[in-house]
């Protein structure tokens, strides 16, 4: 019993230690292709840090989401810009002071939280029992987590794909059309096509 | 892209496994970890893996743009409709339990459903995204590789 609970420590342990590794070098390395590689390495971690505590749905969704997707957003977005970053950011003594009394506050106040996994934790004793009881009986869907996200929470589900479903109606608007369709293809407008938009309004105004 | 032999062979091979297991992770998701949400996303990846390695006009000419502009408000109807049928059948919007004569049945039905939903408004939407971005670059020079 003992020596399980130690390996749990140890994977946390390397999961958490590596994890602020990969936060400190994403704020150190300028090279931006590297930062983006190192975001998707977080995310990963992140994703196995979830499983140690059995959000294995969670989990699921960030190595997705996080380590795949986004990865690949970032490396589409720094095509379009340049690959390192100009400044150097200095570093800030307020902003340091902030961000150590955020911590020490957080810090200070974990000890007061629930122990994890505590079943008389206030989150767990209000409509849970009825959701694990429900999900067992009612719907008979073994995995709980889908019983309450697509029936119990259904409402909430549908609108999270609303809006998702706006967030790409957005994205499929502002950008969707290919430049070289309605322009004429410019190198320019490749390298910043923000530029090149403003230039566009530039004529248009010019014109009227 | 002429270049990249093995990339190109490894991802013909891997793009069908992943694929299948977007389904799997669709259809078995009221059982294992998983669902629409992470289902789509893993569907997606597949598409938007091909367009990195074969070429976004490449991949235009499997999944149209046309197409794909109407997945997105497609899988976002049948979650609303589905809860419309609820009210239809005598129940309550969203409400699963009157969509077969036998209640659990019903939910498994809906969750089944809305799953679908889920996927298909997910997946064309990181597929539609992603479009976006790609579409905006010239393909990169062999001499910058």
């Amino acid at each position: 019993m003992t020596t399980s609970i130690d390996m749990v420590l140890i994977v946390d342990l390397v999961l958490l230690t590596l994890l602020c590794l990969t936060a400190l070098a994403i704020m150190l390395v300028r090279h931006l292709f590297a930062v983006v590689a190192l975001t998707g390495a977080f995310s990963l971690l992140s994703a196995g840090l979830l499983v140690t505590l059995d959000a294995v749905d969670v989990a699921f969704t960030e190595a997705a989401v996080g380590a795949g997707i986004s990865t690949v957003l970032m490396l589409g977005t720094l095509a379009l810009t340049r690959r390192r970053e100009a400044r150097s950011p200095k570093l800030s003594p307020i902003g340091l002071i902030i961000i150590f009394f955020t911590g020490a506050t957080l810090i200070y106040a974990t000890p007061d939280m629930p122990k994890f996994g505590a079943a008389d934790s206030p989150g767990l004793v209000h409509i849970v029992p009825s959701y694990i009881e429900g999900s067992e009986n009612d719907i008979a869907v073994p995995n709980i987590v889908t019983a309450i996200l697509a029936s119990y929470r259904g409402y909430d589900t549908l609108g999270e794909v609303a809006v998702i479903f706006t967030a790409g109606m957005g994205v499929i608007i502002l950008l969707g059309r290919r430049r070289e369709d309605e322009y004429g293809y410019s190198e320019e407008s490749a390298a910043f096509p923000l530029r090149s938009l403003a230039s566009d309004d530039e004529t248009g105004k010019d014109k009227s | 892209m002429r270049h990249h032999l093995i990339l190109r062979v490894v991802s013909k091979m891997l793009i069908p496994f992943i694929m299948l297991f977007g389904l799997y992770v669709q259809f078995h998701g009221d059982f294992g970890p998983g669902g629409g949400f992470q289902a789509g996303v893993i569907f997606a990846a597949a598409f938007i893996l091909y367009a990195l390695v074969f070429g976004d006009d490449q991949a235009r000419k499997v999944v149209p743009d046309k197409a794909l502009i109407l997945l997105v408000p497609l899988g976002l109807l049948i979650y609303a409709l589905t809860g419309f049928a609820g009210i239809l059948l005598g129940g309550k919007f969203l409400d699963y339990d009157v969509l077969s004569s036998d209640p659990t049945h019903g939910q498994h039905l809906g969750i089944l459903v809305i799953e679908l939903g889920v996927g298909i408004t997910v997946a064309a939407v990181m597929i539609s995204i992603f479009r976006a971005y790609a579409g905006r670059t010239k393909a990169i020079d062999k001499e910058d590789w």
